[in-house]
């Protein structure tokens, strides 16, 4: 069975250049759209670049601040200061 | 002591609530009706052990399944029952407790054409 | 030129390792003296890895923001009479439910997380667990100052406290925290932090608050999303505390899969109160209850379960029972409510034409068979003017303590009966799951302090329905029965009916 890595985010103003770095750097990703919520799912892994938010929000970014938007998630993390990893994985 | 507790006087301490002598001399007696889940559960009743059998289907089991559109159509003479899971033929003239239904007691009873509301065991 | 920044990891390192010490006035032992009875090995706490590499500056930053955009919403839905605004009034019914079930839990989780918090010797689950300590402590009382608003316009959720600790059914959920928070810190951290927090929340709070906004409470959304981002923090120490666990000794391995499948089932028990909202409770829908368990439990769970078994722990036992009962756990309990309406602190009522092709579509293996002739039968005895109640008060499982109403697997017309024989005293149970818990620790379930035996005992006020409702304070005909007949459904009424007169 598929092991989906997975972050669900608030759908808002704040997570919405969130949600596009992640649909743009992890191919394949699996959007499930819910009200209030987005689930994005990724076979094995799913990462979130902190240049990635950078570039679409014209400003630094710290990659804790997901804690302000994030739901839920599924998988292990690393959590460092470029990204936030999730993943199956070891 | 199958419990993990970090006293291993733990059990001294414990209170069993459901205690017979706890009910003010009455029996807790369980009671369902097979098939006809829109009673959801079968239904609970402090009774005095020596209550007879007759009186328990007269008093206890007929009202408070009356509302049940099937209800009257029962034939008493008719119906299967089971006590403790044991298939049980109740001596209505008996006791509860000579019947063999004793604290926490689950009777169980079968009424045969008539399984629920269409047929649906509601 | 000023010195370089540290990084993530080094900053964590630096903020949370090295705080505490070893005593020398009292020995270790007495300072811990919890960690060690339940039979868990550690061979060394420093091997205890945090996901999360949050230090205490950052998370009152975070938590300080996260507060401020919440009542900045509850200040604004306050203020536009956002009450007004809820797709239909039946919905209010689920927060009734969740006040009274489950925000007493945010609390309960509070002081369990403080208690392990105190009582694990190692810093990392230390300053983890004190951290969720205080974000339950938050959740309780957003909800609380949440739902305070809708308790100005509608009946059933004053008195959420005295109605917890008494009312029959939410024992349910009470007992279970009590469970978990008088079991060591260990098997607490099993229960709550990976059983609840990781394999079960999602299905409370994700597609639940995605249903509150979907049906205009926003609220509601705005505290359980608010909440619900603290809590990837506490299904990631779920995680981590079952992999250390796991990881540090061998003998582990028992003691945490018989933990693990006890609390999956106790907290599948518990939600099945979640999915009864989910299928009947929100008016505008967003996925059945057996969606939410397709996606949550059997896909995520098995994602997890997979990775876990590198270690040797397998899927909870009876998963299978609980997944197959996705198909009626909903139904079953709101047919319960209904038929106990009068004793109820919120309203029922028979599901409308649309919501029942709504169900027959989602549940097409079981709903038309099984439970749309149980609601043709009651709708019609309510057309008749006998509305169907059930007048005898219900058989419960001495475990998860629910109403036994649940069916045999593979046979949704015959109610489960387990039983077991505990020093000459019988037991009754919903479930083998229910029957297996209590067989392993028949000292503890044996003191259950059972709603329906508590009432015979004459310890709930009196031996009538009148006495126990008032000694439950619930006020008979403004917050039990029908909703069609309830003051709430007049005073949203009288809103429609100014809203048109405004509108011409
Ligand atoms: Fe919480
Ligand atoms: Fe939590
Ligand atoms: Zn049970």
């Amino acid at each position: 069975m598929a092991q989906f890595a997975s972050l669900t985010l608030q759908q808002t103003d704040a997570a919405r250049p969130i949600i596009e770095a992640i649909i743009a750097d992890n191919p394949g990703v699996r959007v499930l759209n819910m009200p209030g919520a987005v689930k994005l799912d990724c076979d094995g892994k799913l990462t979130v670049n902190r240049a990635s938010v950078e570039q679409r929000i014209g400003r630094t970014w710290d990659p804790q601040e997901i804690h302000l938007v994030l739901i839920s998630m599924a998988g292990n993390l690393d959590e460092d200061d470029d990204h936030f990893t999730i993943a199956w994985r070891h | 002591m199958s419990v993990i507790a970090i006293r291993p006087d733990y059990e001294a301490h414990t209170e069993v609530r459901d205690r017979l002598g706890n009910f003010h001399g009455n029996q807790v007696v369980y009671v369902h009706w097979e098939k006809h889940l829109s009673f959801c559960a079968a239904i609970a009743f402090p009774l005095p052990p020596d209550m007879p059998f007759g009186a328990f289907i007269d008093n206890v089991i007929k009202p408070h399944y009356a509302p049940h559109p099937q209800a009257e159509a029962i034939d008493w003479a008719a119906v299967t029952w089971q006590i403790d899971g044991a298939d049980a033929t109740p001596d209505l003239g008996k006791s509860l407790a000579e019947n063999g239904v004793g604290h926490k007691s689950i009777v169980r009873f079968w009424t045969p054409g008539l399984d629920g509301y269409h047929g649906s065991a509601s | 030129m000023s010195a370089r920044k540290l990084g993530l990891k080094q900053r964590y390192a630096l903020m949370t390792r090295g705080l505490d010490w070893e005593t020398t006035y009292q020995p270790m032992e007495e300072v811990y003296p919890y960690d060690r009875f339940e039979g868990i090995k550690i061979r060394d706490w420093s091997e205890w890895e945090d996901p999360f590499r949050l230090t205490m500056d950052s998370y009152w930053k975070f938590q300080a923001e996260k507060e401020r955009k919440l009542y900045a919403v509850l200040d604004s839905f306050a203020q536009s009479n956002g009450q007004t605004g809820i797709s239909d009034p039946r919905y209010i019914n689920a927060i009734k439910l969740f006040i009274t079930g489950v925000s007493p839990l945010e609390y309960q989780a509070h002081r369990g997380f403080a208690f392990t918090g105190r009582h694990l010797r190692g810093v990392g689950p230390r300053v983890a667990a004190q951290m969720q300590s205080l974000d339950e402590l938050r959740h309780a009382q957003t909800q609380i100052h949440t739902i305070s608003h809708y308790n100005k316009f509608f009946n059933g959720m004053a008195e959420w406290p005295h109605m917890h600790d008494r009312v029959w059914y939410l024992s349910v959920p009470k007992s279970f925290f009590d469970d978990a928070r008088t079991a060591g810190p260990f098997e607490f951290m099993i229960a709550i932090g990976f059983a609840f927090e990781y394999v079960l929340t999602n299905l409370l709070f994700v597609p639940f608050m995605s249903g509150a906004a979907y049906n205009g409470d926003l609220a509601t959304v705005t505290f359980g999303f608010s909440a619900q981002s603290d809590e990837s923090r506490h299904m990631t120490l779920g995680i981590e505390v079952i992999k250390f666990l796991l990881e540090q000794h061998p003998d582990n391995l028992p003691i945490v899969q018989k933990w693990v499948d006890k609390w999956f089932w106790r907290g599948h028990r518990v939600l099945g109160l979640v999915a009864m909202m989910m299928d009947y409770m929100l008016p505008k829908k967003v996925m059945s209850w057996k969606e939410a368990w397709e996606i949550y439990f059997t896909e995520a769970g098995g994602a997890l379960f997979q990775d876990l078994a590198r270690y040797g722990l397998r899927p909870p036992k009876y998963a299978d029972v609980a997944t197959a009962e996705a198909e009626h756990i909903s139904h079953q309990n709101w047919c319960t409510f209904y038929q106990y309406t009068h004793a109820a602190a919120f309203h029922t009522w028979l599901p409308t034409a649309q919501e029942m092709d709504w169900l027959s579509e989602k549940y097409p293996n079981t709903f038309d068979k099984y439970y749309r002739p149980r609601y043709e039968m009651w709708a019609q005895m309510e057309k008749d003017g006998h509305r169907f109640y059930n007048m005898a008060l219900p058989q419960l499982c001495t475990t998860c303590q629910i109403p036994m109403v649940y069916t045999e697997p593979g046979d949704p017309t015959t109610i489960a009966f387990r039983q077991s024989m505990y020093k000459n005293e019988r037991y009754h149970f919903c479930s083998d799951g229910c029957k297996d818990i209590f067989d392993a620790e028949p000292e503890k379930f044996a003191q259950s302090w059972l709603p329906v035996h508590q009432i015979f005992q004459g310890n709930c006020g009196g031996a009538t329905v009148p006495d126990v409702l008032d000694w439950y304070k619930l006020k008979v005909g403004e917050d039990n029965l029908d909703f069609g007949q309830s003051p709430d459904r007049k005073t949203w009424d009288e809103w429609q009916a100014s809203k048109s007169r405004l509108a011409g």
